[in-house]
């Protein structure tokens, strides 16, 4: 009976969760070549600035993360404990943050460009542009790597560095010919998902006038309405990242490397060396997080002068994107509990395989999901209603797309992954073996569970609804792609106003955003860096 | 132990949010609800408008007509083709009365795809010009929208400019800021270049725009700034983002120039207004855009955005007045929806950004 169950549950969650990427794919199967040529000359740019932007972000992201990793890791210099620390903080702003600030005060007439014509007589390159965009996304993203590439480099033993000292490589040669080949795993990892972010990004990229595939989705579903053409786009767009997905895989290999000993030891870096550390890592903190927070801050004060929305405004934007955010949270955990329960109770390898892929998600591209549930859920919709209406007499109108359901679907499908491996992780620590001592200590079953199983499982299932929740409040492809009609919330807004160049707008809604966004980079930061 | 309970109650707060938000959340469009309201509001009666146009500036306008009339409004704002897109799948479930929209395209657009029914009525008539509402009544302008050239005093004198066509010339290379073709303003006056000289023509046109390399800034507001800065000569702009700026700065160094005032006349747009086919408020929505082409109406629905009325008894702001008369291009409006698909082909086939 429960093992009945147990095959079934995975099974019917995969088909949930699969079914709007299932929707695409067959969307890219059988191409419909009507649809590309009305796309038009569009199409060859989309692709070519989606792969620049996946070389570019890559490049950008990889070089500061490495180089920023490795200068934490491997030395001392002047506040390079804080700045171990604080440099992952960029990760707490949406990269249309970032791209909205940078534009309002880089772009000809923003302040900088302005002074710098007025003081320097120099004038600034054109910031809305394919350099633009990376300089930008490579900031906001770059810490995905160095989180990891630090990871990696800890594990690499002191002995291998050791060895390279005595061999007289250079600091720089022994990070490019030791620390990073046996930290390649890790590395791989972080630059997949600076590559999945790119792709998801539509806004900066608007905003910059650099049309992606991401933002030909939004362009020919948002601006023209056109399902047919948006879900063509949607499946290229997912052959890019199936692309980075196998490419992660093929770089990470089947490497597992084994290091003995602790990790490296730290050397100093005094003087001029010591100091340009200092001055390169602060540089980045400043573009990266510090000065646009504070711009931010002050247009939200300048702002409050002059509300170009009413507080009752926005309030209501925030509770809107609370509710939603914690709605997902929600049915996440719920079932992320149930699959990493199920599998837990020991399954056939179809079954694993299929849970394995339920939790894919998250490799999908944002406007990809929304399309895709749109597509998925629409066609659902329009069935019910005739069917009601045929037998019943009543229809009941628009319940999945209508309504938050379809988007609470939609960002489930995207984000199961998170609260998945959150739950697995602190429900695998639970072994028969701790149930079996517990048991013949002459605890009963009730008692295994509330003093051993729920404590040792709520922590990780605290975390995966809260990285899920702050994914939420920072989503906006989806978001705007299944949004019942009329329903802004706080990252709907940023995008909105931001588009019209209402800088202070949009100021607090993404203050709210960022704040949000730190409680998870504080939670890394506690686990260490 | 202490820690497991305050995850908990974490928790247990999340879910109260949730559901407090599922419930809450979704109040506007639901039917059942609405009939509810229509039994409260019943002396002075109720109309639902969906509208595209901003927030902010629809509100007083609404009050001021439920004050004179007793009428409540209640609306929803959304994009143009969102909308459309809702009407659509609502079909004769809709709670809406009125659409409100921002561009005579997405009008076009609406009535037809059968959103719209015809209105007969003789105050519409009067008070708003033929070209500025649908031949067959489904939908009539309320605010007239210049879209034309402006140019930084310091750099250009007036009489160097003259119409869109000639913003081809080479000698405005590197000189000029436009809109992208993502927004609907773009895509109107792409249409009308079609409607005035035939596919080719106007393709070679923004051909020569595009070879003239333009800074593309998707914000009105912005590029003016822009111009003002320095960063290009000449923008083409809805007139009202110049009228917003320098009613802050009147020291702008940014002014207006009407375009093709020797030919057809300036590029004028609308913010218009329809009933929808499944209205069941048809009464009360009928009053409110007859009330909103009325004096009143035009005066609270045009100042509070700097735009002309389109009511041709009622003067405009005094600071656009004070711009002076122009010709208009007196194409029909409506003429900017039939050819918007052709106009967003032409932009893409010429690498308009």
């Amino acid at each position: 009976m429960l093992r009945g169950a147990a095959g079934i549950l995975p099974l019917f969650i995969f088909l949930l969760v699969a079914l709007p990427v299932l929707k695409v794919l067959a969307e890219v199967a059988v191409p419909s070549l009507e649809t590309w040529r009305s796309l038009g000359p569009l199409l060859p740019l989309m692709l070519r600035n989606t792969l620049l932007l996946l070389l570019g972000v890559g490049a950008g992201s990889f070089l500061l993360g490495v180089s920023l990793a490795w200068l934490t890791t491997a030395y001392r210099f002047p506040g390079s404990r804080y700045f171990e620390v604080l440099l992952i903080l960029p990760l707490a702003v949406p990269t249309y943050v970032l791209g909205y600030v940078y534009m309002a005060t880089f772009d000809y007439a923003g302040p900088f460009s302005t002074a710098a014509r007025q003081l320097l007589g120099i004038t600034l390159p054109e910031i809305r542009s394919g350099y633009g965009a990376v300089a930008v996304m490579s900031l906001v993203l770059y810490p995905y790597v160095y989180v990891m590439a630090r990871a990696g480099f800890r594990q690499v033993s002191s002995s291998s560095i050791d060895v390279s000292r005595v061999m007289g490589y250079t600091g720089l040669e022994t990070l490019i010919k030791v620390a990073l080949p046996l930290s390649r795993p890790a590395v791989a990892a972080g630059m997949a998902l600076v590559m999945m972010e790119a792709l998801t990004d539509f806004a900066t990229v608007r905003f910059f006038n650099f049309p992606t595939l991401s933002e030909g989705i939004i362009r020919v579903w948002y601006g023209r309405m056109n399902l047919e053409a948006a879900m063509e786009l949607a499946g290229l767009l997912l052959l890019f990242a199936l692309a980075v997905v196998s490419l992660e895989h093929r770089l990470r290999g089947r490497a597992q490397y084994f290091q003995t000993g602790g990790g490296m030891e730290k050397r100093p870096l005094r003087g001029v060396r010591g100091a340009a550390a200092a001055v390169f890592c602060a540089s980045v903190l400043l573009l990266a997080f510090v000065l646009p927070v504070l711009q931010l801050t002050l247009w939200a004060l300048e702002e409050t002068a002059a509300p170009s929305a009413s507080p009752e405004m926005y309030l209501q934007l925030l509770s809107r994107s609370l509710s939603l955010a914690a709605a997902a949270a929600l049915v996440c955990v719920l079932i992320a509990i149930v699959l990493a329960g199920v599998l837990q109770l020991g399954t056939g390898r179809v079954v694993r395989r299929l849970a394995r892929l339920s939790t894919m998600g998250y490799a999908v591209p944002g406007a990809v999901v929304g399309v895709g549930t749109l597509g998925v859920l629409s066609s659902f919709d329009h069935r019910l209603n005739s069917l009601l209406e045929g037998t019943l007499g009543f229809a009941p109108g628009l319940i999945a797309t209508g309504t938050v359901v379809g988007l609470i679907y939609a960002y489930t499908v995207k984000f199961m992954t998170i609260a998945y491996s959150a739950v697995d992780s602190s429900l695998s620590r639970i072994t028969p073996s701790i149930i079996g001592a517990a048991r013949s200590l002459g605890a009963r079953p009730l008692e295994v569970v509330r003093d051993i199983q729920a404590p040792m499982a709520v922590p990780g299932i605290a975390a995966g609804a809260v990285l899920v929740f702050v994914d939420v409040m920072k989503e906006l492809p989806i978001t705007l792609i299944l949004r019942p009609f009329g329903y802004d919330t706080l990252a709907v807004w940023v995008w909105q106003m931001a588009a019209e160049s209402l800088w202070g707008g949009a100021a607090l809604p993404a203050l709210t955003i960022v704040l949000a966004g730190i409680i998870p980079v504080a939670y890394i930061i506690r686990r260490g860096v | 132990m202490k820690e497991m309970r305050r995850t908990l109650a974490v928790l247990a707060g999340l879910l109260l949010l949730a559901t407090a938000g599922c419930l809450t959340g979704e109040q506007e469009p639901v039917g059942t609800q609405k009939e509810e309201r229509v039994a409260e509001a019943k002396e002075g009666g109720v109309v639902y408008v969906y509208s595209a146009r901003h927030y902010g500036h629809m509100e007083p306008v609404f009050e001021e007509f439920m004050k004179e009339t007793g009428i409540e409004v209640r609306f929803t704002f959304g994009k143009d083709a969102e909308i459309r897109e809702r009407l659509k799948a609502e079909g004769r479930f809709t709670p809406a009365d009125v659409y409100i929209a921002v561009d005579a395209g997405n009008l076009w657009l609406a009535a037809q795809e059968g959103l719209l029914q015809p209105v007969e009525s003789e105050v519409l008539e009067r008070n708003i010009p033929a070209n500025f509402r649908d031949p067959e009544n489904r939908w009539f302008g309320l605010t007239m929208r210049v879209r034309t050239i402006v140019y930084n005093t310091e750099r250009v004198s007036p009489e160097e400019l003259s119409t869109y066509e000639d913003l081809a010339d080479p000698r405005w290379k590197d000189r000029l800021c436009l809109r992208p073709s993502t927004k609907v303003y773009t895509q109107s006056l792409v249409a009308s270049l079609i409607a005035a000289h035939g596919e080719e023509k106007a393709e070679e046109i923004v051909r020569g725009w595009v070879e003239n390399n333009p800074r593309f800034i998707d914000s009105d507001t912005r590029i003016i700034e822009t111009v003002a800065a320095g960063g290009c000569d000449v923008g083409v702009v809805m007139h009202y983002y110049l009228a917003r700026l320098l009613d802050r700065n009147p020291d702008l160094p940014v002014r207006i120039f009407w375009a093709n005032q020797e030919d057809r006349g300036v590029h004028v747009n609308i913010v218009g207004a329809g009933v929808t086919k499944y209205a069941k408020n048809r009464d009360e929505a009928v009053r409110l855009i007859e009330w909103l082409s009325s004096e009143k109406g035009q005066r609270l629905f045009a100042d509070g955005n700097f735009e002309y009325p389109i009511n041709p008894e009622v003067e405009p702001h005094p600071l656009v007045k004070g711009w002076g008369e122009f010709r208009i291009d007196p194409i029909n409006v409506a003429e900017y929806g039939r050819l918007q698909a052709k106009a967003i082909q032409l932009m893409e086939r010429v690498g308009y950004r």
